[in-house]
């Protein structure tokens, strides 16, 4: 084989325009994507068949889910394309990938440079009740929705706060779920102070006044600066309890909740490199290092998308091609220099907007700081809250020890889930900054492997 | 300033924290140093067995007295480390096997250790569970397994209690002797004693080349894994003659194995389980439980431990150096050990002597040409 060996992790908007570069540039890269096909999550596609439209599943981002999927899918016969492939581990001195295919197949493939564009996941808060049927994540319940055309529940509450919170909810209400309560943590003074700079991207904090608009049109009820108490119910989810801004207990009765409080990156093949990490403040997320372009400070590496930062769609897509370019400048292949720097400019502005936005919809580590000692934190594993706190009194000044201590984080989803929130109780225990108490160290497989292996 | 102590131990695993301990209960003065967290590397993240089985005759009375303080472990540390005398199971998959099993057990039995031999048909019946290459199976229904990573922090927050001084994140960047004592500093402290222990698992091996004493030890990561929970099935910890898998499964349901070895750099430092190795292990352990082939594995992870070319410890004085007393490279099996090896320093340190034969660990022994084939050396 002639040329490097160049593999993109990652299908979503940050590697379809990532790999949209390298093909442009007449590299044949592989592209492994751990979904059937390719489209990411915000932008995710149907499977074949489906009949709803670009326009009822995307809202306003239609226009650009359209054109990342036709951009997708002419690129899949340009490349090496590896769609249904989960990289479970990688040996970065080795420049070696572990790969399982179809879930069953396992294989290993060598790279001489390598771009993850791994995308992200909800964060959420775990309140009583969080674990009956019917509750799953605000990104859960619009993959439910974009897929397989179905809703959570017929009168689902949608709580949290953030961008998606309100996007979710309107896609809901206009798929004939109306919601029957969207609660935003996040009151509506700690908007209006993040809004000047907001209007940093017009457009998008237009389009976020819309939902808003939209949802206050369509008579669903919500409520800013309220507290979700408890989800109810026997079998299933039967009501949400929670306080409103005023101090004032109330008891919404739904057939199920989707949560979700900002996105986290996934960021565990960044960390199984090697990379280090830091604290975003503003974001409250731990991401992988990387220079402005997407570089990772170990050799061979890339990074673009949400799983190396929080940005948002717009932002990967920016991000991918970016990121390309700067991986064929360091292969000495010719890139235009005029692109680099629009979309440098690009990206800095946004950088800019994406602090304001945090600022609008914090990730409220209070609330899950002050969760009460009954309450589960670790869902795989069955740990409380009031366990980690034991664990942080027996001398855990740091997550990966109170992991030892407690196995809050140790179950089958290795902390992705629980890993902000128990952050939030253990800080709180030990009276340190967030920051201080780090994060749970990534380990192999990043998503569990069969003990049956089979042949490639 | 300088933290004058009756002794300073290297190392916060398994050994230098129940050293820390005896000292600290009969009245010395003990620092102890460790570089990251206790218990973070070899102590931390082993397989957790805690048996008498199987082991190289010369490292017999140790284990013995080490499971003795298994058993009185609640009322020395206040945590049990979720020890459960649970039985270790040690299978053969061959008649070759099985003729090693009788024969450590007939050696075994000079020392009061008398494991249960389980025949073809009986193993079957009990444990219909194993496939079918096992064709016995050696049961001492005394030992069993802990929690690795609870050890070394019972140890110390006992140790800790009990007076001694343990700090981590000390790394020590200048150790000592003047002829009277030791002097080491770590970040930017000095402190000064006449004895040092040094209990630096694999890290001993640069303390012991500091004092003259260099030994041939190697890093040595085991290769762990653990499957999501499974249906509980298993009572016992289950070893195999050879020791290339060994598994276990904790009341939750989990099944932790391990095989094979992991890589690392210790400079860092910084290590990685090895699919190669996780991929022989789980075809090993497939075929050991077969209905292991259904199961997922959640997580890998591997440590940093010592190990002598001969795969026994070095644990003993100093030759070069009075008052410096060894006692790393435990070679993969020193988390059961680690009790006994700490009550064993502490009398060494206060009484002069322990009351278990150490002689075949001294640290001379690698000096003196090979002795010729050792019969008892084995591998985890």
């Amino acid at each position: 084989m002639s040329g490097p060996c160049i593999v993109v992790v990652g299908a979503g908007p940050a590697g379809i325009r990532a790999v949209e570069q390298l093909v442009g540039a007449g590299l044949a890269p592989i592209w492994i994507e751990e979904s059937p096909d390719g489209g990411g999550r915000i932008t995710q596609r149907p499977p074949p068949g489906f009949a709803r439209g670009a326009r009822a599943l995307y809202g306003a981002d239609a226009g650009r889910a359209v054109r990342l999927h036709a951009t997708l899918d002419a690129l899949k016969a340009r490349c090496d394309w590896r769609p249904d492939t989960l990289v479970w581990n990688i040996r970065p001195r080795d420049g070696v990938l572990h790969t399982l295919q179809a879930g069953a197949r396992q294989a290993e493939q060598r790279y001489d440079a390598l771009m993850l564009c791994t995308g992200a996941m909800d964060r959420v808060v775990p309140v009583p009740g969080w674990t009956l049927p019917g509750v799953t994540t605000l990104g859960g319940a619009q993959v439910a929705l974009k897929t397989q055309g179905v809703a959570i529940g017929a009168r689902p509450v949608l709580m949290g706060t953030g961008p998606l919170l309100w996007l979710t909810a309107l896609q809901y209400a206009k798929a004939g779920a109306k919601p029957a309560l969207v609660l935003d943590t996040t009151s509506a003074v700690t908007k209006l102070r993040a809004a000047p700079g907001l209007l940093g991207n017009l457009p998008t904090m237009l389009r976020g006044i819309g939902l808003n608009l939209g949802l206050r049109l369509r008579g669903v009820p919500m409520a800013e600066g309220a507290t979700p108490l408890a989800i109810e119910g026997e079998d299933a989810v039967a009501a949400l309890r929670w306080r409103d801004a005023g101090g004032r207990e109330h008891v919404t009765p739904c057939d199920a909740v989707g949560m979700g409080w900002g996105l986290k990156p996934e960021a565990q093949l960044a960390d199984l490199a090697g990379l280090p990490f830091d604290f975003d403040a503003a974001q409250t997320n731990w991401a992988p290092r990387r220079d402005a372009a997407g570089r990772a400070p170990v050799e061979r590496i890339y990074l673009a998308g949400d799983g190396a930062g929080i940005g948002g769609v717009e932002v990967a897509e920016l991000a991918g091609a970016r990121a390309a370019l700067a991986l064929l400048e360091d292969h000495a292949r010719p890139v235009d220099a005029a692109l680099v720097a629009r979309l440098d400019a690009r990206l800095l502005a946004e950088a800019r907007f994406r602090i304001a936005l945090e600022g609008a919809f914090p990730y409220p580590v209070q609330l899950a700081a002050a969760m009460p000692d009954a309450t589960l934190l670790c869902r795989c594993e069955a740990v409380t809250a009031g366990e980690l706190r034991a664990a942080a009194a027996a001398d855990a000044p740091e997550m990966n020890r109170a992991k030892a201590f407690s196995r809050v984080g140790m179950g089958r989803c290795q902390g992705r889930l629980c890993g902000p929130p128990a952050a939030a109780v253990l800080a709180a225990a030990l009276g340190v900054e967030l920051a201080a108490v780090g994060r749970l160290r990534g380990q192999p497989p990043v998503k569990p492997i069969p003990v049956q292996q089979v042949a490639p | 300033m300088s933290n004058s102590a009756d002794v300073v131990i290297l190392g916060g695993g398994g050994a230098g924290c129940s050293a820390a301990l005896h000292l600290a209960l009969r009245g010395a003065r003990v620092v102890l140093l460790e570089r990251g967290l206790i218990g973070g590397q070899a102590s931390g993240v082993n397989h957790g067995g805690v048996r008498q089985q199987g082991r190289h005759p010369a490292e017999l009375p140790l284990a013995i007295k080490s499971r003795a303080i298994w058993a009185r472990l609640r009322d020395l540390t206040g945590s049990d480390a979720e020890f459960d005398p649970c039985g270790h199971l040690k299978l053969a998959r061959s008649e070759a096997e099985e003729a090693e099993l009788l024969r450590w057990n007939a050696m075994a039995a000079e020392y009061g250790i008398r494991p249960r031999m389980i025949g073809r048909n009986a193993i079957r019946a009990d444990h219909p569970y194993f496939g079918a290459q096992v064709v016995a199976g050696s049961l001492l229904e005394e030992d069993g397994s802990a929690n690795p990573r609870l050890l070394a922090p019972a140890l110390a927050r006992a140790a800790r209690a009990a007076g001694a001084t343990l700090l981590e994140h000390h790394a020590v960047t200048e150790m000592a002797h003047d002829g009277q004592g030791f002097t080491l500093t770590a970040q930017g402290l000095r402190f000064t004693a006449p004895i040092l222990l040094n209990c630096a698992g694999f890290w001993g091996g640069e303390v012991a080349r500091r004092f003259g004493e260099p030994v041939p030890v190697e890093p040595l990561h085991p290769n762990m894994l653990v499957t999501e929970p499974l249906p509980f099935f298993c009572p016992h910890n289950v070893g195999v003659v050879g020791g290339d898998v060994y598994l276990r499964q904790i009341a939750r349901g989990n099944v932790i194995f391990g095989g094979g070895r992991g890589e690392g750099d210790p400079a860092i430092p910084v290590t990685r389980p090895r699919p190669d190795a996780a991929f022989a292990a789980m075809t090993r352990a497939i075929a050991l439980i077969p209905r292991l082939a259904e199961a997922m594995v959640i997580r890998s992870w591997t440590g940093i431990d010592g190990q002598m070319p001969d795969v026994l410890p070095v644990l003993g004085r100093s030759h070069t150096t009075p008052g410096l007393i060894h006692a790393f490279g435990f070679s993969g099996h020193g988390f059961a050990l680690a009790p006994g090896v700490g009550a064993a320093l502490a009398e060494m340190v206060l009484d002069g002597a322990t009351d278990v034969p150490i002689e075949a660990f001294d640290i001379a022994r690698f000096q003196a040409q090979d002795a010729g084939e050792d019969v008892w050396k084995t591998r985890l």
